[in-house]
């Protein structure tokens, strides 16, 4: 092992470390500080006296409680939990087996599918809502959870699909073999075996998943018109933005609260989510 | 308990390879066969076949009195061992031996006295609580081979289970397996491409290459008496050192650029013809004499002292050669030594076919 100087480290690692993370999570810091700053200091130029922009001399909760008074906002919190966890669950169910039958069954064109399943995940959704906006409309679901739960799996499922794909492939395929010797059906020994096996891959798919359509914002915009069906991303930007006044702080107040439940779910499964990631299963 | 019969089976994959091509194999109840040959000589693809785990082209499997062919796995009531062991990395040891019972339905307690059974003759039961991922590599590989075992299946199969063992370790299970063997008395049919492991744990040995059967016998017939060149080089290590060699006129000598050896009563008939000669490393012996009848001198270049035996190797007749001396014999590098064979340990083969002259 060659041993570095300790400047050169200190220089070459840690500096650009440190300066990438200041770079990510300033935002965050500023979006926080905004959320408890009281309005009169919200507006107060650096050149006014008692003027502090990186923090605040006055916190408040003041932004926080009127965001939950005046808003719907517990309800857009609920909305968009209910909706994710439902379209994570029917994405991760369909991409598991989708993502299977893609690893390990040789069936005719099973490559092309693969591939075709890849691509229908780079369509943009900003071309895909205006036909899911159709079907949404003449199957009578507009304005309600449905409309989300089931158009979010439209990119979810080729998403976990092929997430899932890729961890199936780097489970021996000997471990299913076992499986099939010792007495279980193909069937069995996939749910019993390489299911339980694949766990990591399955956790930083679902991860994964809810976060997309925690944040989705596109679909949430077009299908849901009234104020208590909206979701916390819409809900906040259309109820807290009137015409050209921003409601600064409220706005960074529902931004903070609304990613508090996607921060839990990261931590929660980090070392899952990591080894899902790079690791691979090993007999 | 059972026997397993293979009749005229053949592999061909969609991409046109010939896997396995009209094998024919009778292994008897209670038999230790091992399928023994290079990479993609077919024996893993026939352990699969007979396993179900791989389609069959042409032919006919039987297991017991019962044809096999479309069967699958779970009902052919075999077990296998995998070369990567194959344990289920989120069940725990007792999980995984206990699996195949479950799934065959057997009582609690009937799994639990089975595995602890087990687990007692592979000396494995403080392992039962922990996960395959903290057992060691000969840990797993007991295991593996308990998992199969508990299910007294009537046939067992084994996929290379030691080679991923470091060499001592390997030493080791091979024992262990041929008592274990002995003990279950079940037919079991085991794959390697280590001769040692096939000449020290088979009752029979199956040599294949090419998808094709190159001879069927005990350890020591296929070591003394190869059918084809094929087989004498492969059994044995080092290999035998073979050299093109014409036979004289009157038949009693094999000859070529500077090596002469009087030939067995076998080869007489077939004066004036061109053969191959394959001659054990252990058969070469040295001679102080220098008699150009019976012999040949040649420089050694490189001396390997093993502590139990030496080997020389040199070159005659320009090929590279072996041989296998005492290690009381005092030899230097770039020394001429004089080799001499008894003529009743010389092997001939067909120059064309490499068929054994027997």
């Amino acid at each position: 092992m060659v041993i570095e100087r300790k400047w050169k480290k200190w220089l070459l690692f840690y500096l650009p470390l440190a300066l990438f993370i200041l770079f990510t999570l300033f935002p965050f810091y500023w979006m926080a500080v905004t959320a408890v700053r009281p309005d009169a200091e919200l507006y107060r130029t650096w050149r006014q006296t008692n003027a502090a922009p990186l923090w605040t001399l006055a916190p408040t909760l003041e932004h926080v409680r009127s965001l939950l008074e005046t808003t719907a906002f517990a309800v857009w919190l609920w909305n968009t939990m209910l909706i994710a966890i439902v379209s994570t669950a029917i994405s991760l169910v369909c991409g598991m087996f989708a993502g299977y039958a893609l690893a390990r069954l040789r069936f005719p064109g099973s490559e092309f599918l693969g591939t075709a399943i890849f691509i229908t995940y780079l369509v943009p959704q900003t071309l895909l809502f205006i036909p899911l906006a159709d079907i949404v409309r003449s199957m009578h679901l507009g304005n309600t959870p449905w409309a989300l739960m089931l158009t979010y799996p439209t990119f979810l499922i080729p998403f976990c699909t092929w997430l899932l794909m890729g961890y199936f492939k780097t489970i021996p395929k000997e471990l299913e073999e076992c499986a099939r010797i010792d007495g279980a059906t193909r069937f069995g020994a996939m749910v019993r075996i390489i299911f339980p096996a694949a766990i990591p891959g399955i956790l930083s798919a679902g991860i994964f998943a809810f976060t997309l359509s925690w944040n989705e914002f596109i679909y949430a915009l077009v299908f849901m018109a009234s104020a208590e069906q909206k979701t916390v991303p819409v809900g906040v930007v259309s109820e807290l933005i009137r015409a050209d006044v921003f409601f600064w702080g409220q706005l960074m107040a529902g931004a903070l609260l609304g990613s508090v439940p996607v921060a839990l779910v990261y931590a929660f499964f980090v070392e899952h989510y990591v080894s899902g990631l790079t690791g691979s299963v090993k007999g | 308990m059972a026997d397993v019969s293979i009749r005229a089976l053949n592999k061909k994959y969609d991409n046109g390879f010939h896997a396995v091509q009209d094998l024919d194999l009778e292994i008897r109840d209670h038999e230790f066969v091992v399928l023994v040959g290079p990479s993609g000589c077919g024996k893993t693809t026939t352990l699969r076949m007979i396993a179900g785990l791989e389609e069959i082209t042409s032919g006919e499997i039987r297991i017991g009195a019962e044809v096999v062919n479309d069967l699958p796995p779970m009902d052919r009531n075999i077990a296998m061992v995998f070369q990567n062991y194959a344990l289920y990395p989120h069940k725990t040891v007792f999980d995984n031996m206990a699996f195949g019972l479950q799934m065959r339905g057997y009582a609690r307690p009937d799994i639990v006295k089975r595995v602890r059974e087990v687990a007692d003759i592979l000396g494995i039961e403080a392992l039962l609580e922990r996960k395959p991922r903290q057992l060691s590599g000969g840990q797993r590989q007991r295991v593996a081979v308990g998992r199969a075992i508990v299910r007294h299946p009537q046939v067992f199969l084994f996929d290379e289970p030691l080679s991923n063992l470091d060499a001592k370790l390997r030493a080791q299970m091979r024992v262990e397996l041929k008592r274990l063997h002995e003990r279950l008395e079940t037919t079991a049919v085991y794959v390697t491409h280590d001769q040692v492991e096939a000449m020290t744990l088979g009752d029979r040995v199956v040599v294949m290459k090419d998808g094709r059967l190159q001879q069927v016998g005990a350890p020591l017939d296929l070591y003394g008496r190869p059918a084809n060149r094929f087989v004498a080089g492969f059994i044995g290590s080092p290999g035998m050192n073979f050299v093109d060699v014409s036979i004289s006129s009157d038949g009693l000598q094999a000859e070529t650029q500077g090596l002469c050896l009087p030939v067995p009563e076998l080869v007489r008939s077939r004066g004036g013809q061109r053969l191959t000669l394959g001659i054990r490393p252990e058969a070469l012996r040295i001679t102080s004499g220098s008699n150009p009848k019976s012999g040949f001198a040649a420089i050694v270049d490189v001396i390997e002292p093993l502590g139990n035996e030496i080997l020389l190797n040199f070159r005659a007749a320009g090929v590279p050669m072996v041989a296998r001396v005492d290690p009381g014999v005092h030899v230097r590098a770039h020394e001429s030594i004089h080799f001499t064979v008894d003529p009743e340990r010389l092997h001939f083969f067909d120059s064309a076919t490499e068929a054994a002259l027997r």
